[in-house]
């Protein structure tokens, strides 16, 4: 089992210094990217997609180089990727391991579902109360309405 | 209250709420007081509703004040591709309090947000209308002495109504039973049905509106609109069940009251006008009471 670990470890390889978001849902990789803004990030950064995983049968997994993610940050991973954990390394080794914990506020992160709403018509930066952690359910500050897993688009 | 902008029915508690009530059964007594005199009030219509501008500017009128504003979008700034937040912060230069009606949802809290003068939301989108609700709740607590436990049934549109929705909201903290008549299609959403749920009080549903009637102390009648059915056949079978004719009024209780909260378009039938129970213009002008308590506490005229 270890080496089997270690094995698909390899698949991508270490990062001497910075943080690996592991255990994105596979499906979510490329949402992950987006959000932190990591096309643009001039340093290395280190994909896999569709990896296999005991705990969530296929997982992705992302290394970014040099970079120690803000709270803020820390807030958008989670709501796309609520099951990521993330991995601080400091001269390849392991400095610190914690899974992103969903905030109470979502804010300037998420657009607003409904069409109608202000902040899909004026220059105003979102603000969502999380209402439901577990099944992903956040009331707009403005109009009221509830975003929930399936419809959420991030700005 | 000095200063509060009220956007949403939730803005205000309970004991809020009733302040203002109080104040709104002085001035029906007193409806004419000039203590707003050294005050600008700005009605903003983004979209026409002549009912609603023409009650604040005769709750401000009547208490004073000097009023300002437009009554649809196409007379103001807008037209030409003005922000939002630019023509608040613009007006807020002009006016001592802004009462704003936009088809846009959550846009009275953003006002609310941009500008220091107190925002009073008369309508944004299908969100919220917080000053129909509270001139509903005086007109309940008027007519029935009391708003504790009483048998409310609403009856038509419960599904996009956006005044059901918050009067049942607002109706939770009084330990009110629902009696909820409706078609299948238009049917009190689940998001509303919660707040009952959550104060463990009981509600009815029913598809009949005979059936109601010999069991509550208000009527709350609406429209039901023919673009909310899919499907337009369905719309043709339910549209002649929830119409209110003042024979079906035999047998109610003597203290049942008709609201609506207006326009009316056939759903009650002119018949039922004379009848002593039929309360919905004289809702109307309770709304300009409720609209005078609110200007003057806010404006901080009155405690």
């Amino acid at each position: 089992m270890e080496k089997e670990d270690s094995r698909k470890e390899l698949k991508v390889s270490a990062i001497e210094n910075g943080t690996v978001i592991d255990h994105i849902p596979a499906e979510n990789v490329f949402q992950v990217i987006k959000i932190l803004n990591l096309e643009k990030y001039n340093n290395q950064v280190l994909i896999g997609s569709y990896l296999d995983s005991r705990k969530m049968g296929k997982k992705g997994i992302i290394k970014v180089s040099n970079k120690f993610f803000k709270s803020d940050e820390i807030n958008k991973i989670s709501l796309a990727a609520p099951s990521a954990t993330l991995i601080v390394i400091k001269n390849f080794e392991v400095v610190e391991k914690k899974k992103v914990e969903i905030p109470d506020r979502a804010d300037n992160i998420v657009k607003c579902f409904n069409p109608n709403c202000i902040t899909n018509h004026e220059e105003v930066p979102t603000r969502f109360t999380v209402i439901d952690k577990k099944e992903l359910r956040l009331r707009c500050h403005y109009c009221e309405k509830i975003t929930a897993r399936d419809n959420i688009t991030f700005r | 209250m000095k200063n509060k902008s009220l956007v949403s029915i939730n803005d205000f508690s309970r004991e809020e709420h009733i302040r203002i009530l109080d104040l709104a059964s002085a001035f029906e007594k007193h409806p004419k007081q000039r203590i707003l005199e050294d005050y600008v009030v700005a009605t903003l219509f983004f979209e026409p509703s002549t009912r609603t501008r023409l009650s604040f500017e005769s709750a401000a009128t009547r208490l004073g004040a000097r009023v300002i504003g437009f009554s649809d979008s196409s007379s103001s700034s807008t037209q030409k591709g003005e922000s939002l937040r630019d023509t608040i912060l613009t007006v807020s230069n002009y006016c001592d309090l802004i009462v704003m009606r936009h088809p846009r949802e959550g846009s009275a809290r953003f006002a609310s947000e941009v500008t220091k003068v107190p925002v009073i939301n008369a309508g944004d989108g299908a969100n919220q209308h917080p000053t129909q609700t509270l001139l509903d709740l005086y007109s309940i607590r008027k007519t029935q002495g009391s708003l504790d436990k009483l048998n409310i049934a609403f009856v038509g549109d419960l599904k996009y109504g956006r005044t059901v929705h918050s009067l049942v909201i607002a109706m939770c903290n009084y330990n009110t039973t629902f009696h909820l008549v409706s078609p299948q299609e238009l049917k009190l959403p689940s998001s509303v049905k919660m707040h009952i749920k959550d104060r463990n009080l009981a509600y009815y549903q029913y598809t009949e509106l005979q059936e109601v009637i010999s069991k509550v102390d208000i009527l709350y009648m609406t429209r039901i609109q023919k673009e909310r059915f899919s499907d337009p056949m369905e719309y043709e079978k339910v549209k002649n069940a929830y119409i209110l004719r003042n024979s079906m009024l035999d047998g109610s209780r003597s203290n049942l009251k008709i609201m609506h909260p207006l326009p009316r378009v056939n759903e009650i039938t002119t018949d039922v006008d004379t009848n002593p129970q039929a309360y919905y213009f004289t809702q109307a002008l309770n709304g300009v009471f409720v609209r005078q308590a609110l200007l003057a506490s806010i404006l901080g005229v009155v405690e």
